[in-house]
């Protein structure tokens, strides 16, 4: 009984290190989306182009594709512009846009001048249906798969790396 | 060439280390004194080599020598010299050199006092340290070399975090770390004391005045960071229970509670297996939080860019070290056997109470830093603790301690009566009480009333204590009377009284502050607390690394001019961050507080206007508390030891017929 007592501070330390071990391995910064392997939030909101044109999310049912939330007001997706250009010019996966809280015409500005790689972009000027998808700043990139669940969350600036490494391997996966 | 002579010196450091952790170890086990005899002089040549590594990468920095990657990422050739030398250990890779430096200091110190302890201890003892440095000069070397050279060569540098271009910043680091690393000494004479089997009262009378040293420099460390948190992040806040903070509050508690119960160890042989495992826990602790800064398993505003390889190094070597500390505690601690009894009502059971209390708050604080982090690794959520459970957990547990205070002092060793303990302090009980009430109420709260009674308790009892002992003694004069106490007497009261003025200055701040944030014209102005407010304009002011805006506000009360603050926006040229720097009229009862936030429209600003009372009374009671134990390290029986060694010394030259 009595060398228990002795050895317990020895085993607390053990779980500690272990716990410290696997702490070593994961990102405290990560914060995962709860909406992961969920249905995306079904949407219809006007089109950016043409305000007539609804644009909805089971439009897209069948095909593995991108919801890319961007704002004319905001730097880092001027950022991350080229890159999804780059993206939609390969062809690898169709691009849709979310445009957040925006001005119609500073939107349509922005894309003529810097080039458009959505196949549409979505008008959601009050916000509502970026709150549905848990948005909380721009870039935000969701890739959802045939069946309209959403497979993956990049937040932040797309780079050229986290297209190769994080996009491409995903949605090639979710395209066989 | 100079980085490569540090580089060199490193090397050579680490060859040393290796010789001290090995060769005076098999000495004490086989008892050859020329073996054991080798720790002293080694350890003090490795203490010149690491201080000249340090010299040299602060050398590099003070030349602006931009082929050093450290220089280049975190200098720049117009950061002012003082903030230059502070880029020394602004770095990963500088900082673990400024914990290996302050390592070898001690190590040095140890050599130098050590003249009265038995060969194989102070052969133990450099030979523990000696593996601790071995360790961090590896980790450095395999893994964050700071001599690192660049090419091509950068022509000017990416400039230091403006964040650490701060006074405090200079003091801080060296400060928090002699004393995170002061409680090494402490632990290698614990680990001494097992190896060698002689786990009695004199292991705990030969490291209480390290322990009670480094306590002193983790103190006005820790005060210092908090003082730099509420200059620099303009939030007007002290303490925010960040991982980082945390990480060096632990070692203070466990540090504390080692102090406490190292006296009961050597004044009456109790406690001595606890006493051996807080001494570990203390050492464990400050290199758990070497860990949890240095490898980013945790988030916090003091993370700096890691590398995996890092952390996995660390881990193994804080596994290695503190493993084989417990797992030599399990073995030897048993054999130990009990010390003194004690009765329910003592000095010991007094003291024992307030290792607990201790030791639970630091398990509250240590559950509230790793709980993100188990419930991660346990793939159950993502989370973070924040203010809110601190509080709720540690302000109460406190209590209890604070109330020890002023009884635990005047109980006697082995045991007491109640009733007489009761009629000694329920005087000071009642005018406790009397002086909390009067004094809040002018702002009612029952946090204000609980906070000030405490401090008036820790007040009023070592007050009366020191009364008592100075008219007991039976001598003409009260100076003489004075003198009759002993210092560490003194000591253990002034600490105890900084912890009064520590919370006279938590709870007025927090219960009477105002925090305003307001829009403000220029030339407006607006009324805040009594004080008048008025936004006078801004000016561009150059600064040597940075372009400042600066506001200028004029604050003044029923119309006399109290002081004017400058306020300012900083943006730093090197890295083009923004940093906000308060205006701030410091005061012996209040600090006026004004902070800049971001312009609204032509004219106007976003103001932060606080009125801070007391809020200097935590910082002064955190130097309080340090000049106690300071006092208390300059007792008789220490400086004794040196006087009579000197005296044996001088009849020592005397005996051979050498001139004085």
């Amino acid at each position: 009984m009595k060398v228990w007592r002795y050895t317990l501070p020895l085993a607390f330390f053990l779980v500690v290190v272990a716990f410290l071990w696997r702490g070593l391995t994961l990102d405290p910064s990560r914060v995962p989306s709860p909406l992961i392997d969920k249905p995306a939030p079904a949407f219809q909101l006007p089109g950016l182009k043409n305000p007539d044109r609804k644009i909805s999310s089971s439009d897209m049912l069948g095909r593995v594709w991108l919801l890319n939330v961007w704002g004319s007001w905001c730097v880092s997706c001027r950022a991350e512009h080229e890159v999804l250009v780059a993206l939609a010019k390969s062809g690898a996966v169709p691009i849709v846009g979310l445009n957040w809280k925006d001005d119609r015409t500073a939107a349509l500005a922005w894309l003529q001048q810097f080039g458009d790689p959505y196949i549409e972009s979505a008008a959601d000027t009050a916000g509502d249906v970026a709150i549905n998808y848990g948005v909380y700043g721009a870039p935000e990139t969701f890739i959802i798969d045939k069946h309209g669940t959403i497979r993956h969350k990049v937040i932040g600036p797309l780079t050229p790396e986290r297209v190769e490494t994080e996009v491409l391997p995903i949605v090639q996966k979710l395209e066989k | 060439m100079i980085p490569e002579l540090g580089h060199y010196a490193l090397i050579l450091a680490l060859c040393l280390a290796l010789v001290l952790s090995v060769v005076p170890l098999v000495g004490a086990a086989r008892g050859n004194v020329v073996l054991m005899g080798l720790a002293r002089p080694v350890a003090r040549v490795h203490f010149f080599l690491v201080a000249f590594a340090f010299g040299c990468l602060a050398f590099s920095f003070y030349v602006n020598d931009f082929s050093v990657a450290n220089v280049a990422n975190n200098s720049n050739s117009r950061l002012p010299d003082a903030y230059r030398l502070a880029a020394t250990w602004g770095s990963h890779e500088g900082s673990l050199l400024l914990w290996v430096l302050m390592l070898s200091i001690w190590m040095f110190a140890v050599t130098v006092f050590s003249r009265n302890l038995p060969l194989d201890v102070c052969a133990r003892v450099l030979a523990v340290m000696g593996i601790v440095s071995v360790g961090f000069l590896l980790f450095m070397l395999l893994t964050s070399n700071p001599f690192e050279r660049l090419f091509p060569v950068p022509g000017e540098g990416n400039d230091l975090n403006p964040l650490l271009q701060d006074p405090g910043m200079v003091f801080h680091p060296p400060m928090l770390y002699m004393g995170y690393v002061g409680f090494s000494v402490a632990y290698a004479f614990a680990i001494a004391a097992l190896l060698g089997g002689r786990l009695d009262a004199t292991w705990a009378r030969w490291s209480r005045p390290w322990t009670t040293a480094a306590w002193c420099f983790l103190t006005i460390g820790i005060s210092l960071g908090s003082a730099w948190s509420y200059y620099v992040l303009g939030w007007g806040g002290w303490w925010f229970w960040d991982p980082v903070e945390n990480a060096s509050f632990m070692p203070w508690l466990a540090g504390t509670a080692l102090i406490h119960s190292l006296a009961v160890t050597e004044k009456r042989g109790s406690f001595k297996s606890w006493t051996v495992l807080l001494a570990i826990v203390a050492f464990s602790l400050s290199l758990l939080g070497t860990f949890l800064v240095r490898s980013g398993v945790l988030t916090s505003v003091h993370s700096f860019a890691t590398d995996p390889r890092r952390g996995v190094f660390i881990l193994i070597f804080l596994a290695l070290v503190i493993g084989g500390s417990l797992m030599l505690y399990a073995w030897r601690a048993p054999s130990v056997g009990l010390g003194a009894r004690f009765s329910l009502l003592s000095r010991e059971s007094m003291l024992l109470a307030n290792n607990v209390v201790l030791g639970v708050a630091l398990a509250a604080v240590a559950l509230g830093t790793l709980y993100p982090l188990v419930v991660d690794a346990l793939g159950l959520n993502k989370l973070s603790v924040g203010a809110p459970y601190f509080n709720a957990v540690f302000y109460p547990l406190m209590i209890p301690a604070l109330i020890l205070i002023g009884v635990g002092p005047i109980t006697r060793w082995r045991s007491h009566f109640f009733l007489e303990l009761w009629q000694k302090r329920r005087v000071a009980l009642c005018l406790s009480i009397l002086a909390a009430l009067v004094f809040s109420s002018r702002h009612w709260s029952a946090w204000l009333v609980l906070g000030l009674f405490l401090a008036f308790w820790i007040l009023i009892t070592a007050a009366d204590h020191i009364r008592t002992r100075v008219m007991l003694v039976p001598r003409p004069g009260l100076l003489n009377k004075f003198r009759a106490n002993s210092r560490s007497f003194y000591g253990m009261h002034l600490a105890h009284i900084g912890v009064a003025i520590f919370i006279i200055g938590v709870t007025v701040v927090k219960c009477t502050e105002i925090e305003t944030d307001t829009r403000l014209q220029i030339g407006a102005s607006t009324v805040v607390g009594g004080y008048t407010f008025r936004f006078a304009g801004t000016r561009e002011v150059p600064g040597p690394n940075y372009q400042a805006l600066e506001g200028r506000i004029e604050v003044s009360r029923d119309g006399n001019a109290v002081a004017v603050l400058f306020p300012q926006k900083r943006k730093y040229l090197a890295s083009g961050q923004v940093m906000t720097e308060a205006g701030i009229k410091n005061g012996l009862f209040r600090d006026l507080y004004v902070s800049l936030g971001e312009p609204i429209g032509q004219n106007a600003w976003a103001v932060r206007i606080y009125i801070k009372p007391f809020v200097m009374w935590i910082w002064g009671g955190c130097f309080v508390m340090a000049f106690g134990g300071l006092v208390a390290l300059s007792d008789r029986r220490y400086r004794l030891r040196i006087r009579e060694r000197r005296r044996l010394r001088g009849a020592a030259s005397h005996a051979v017929g050498v001139p004085t």
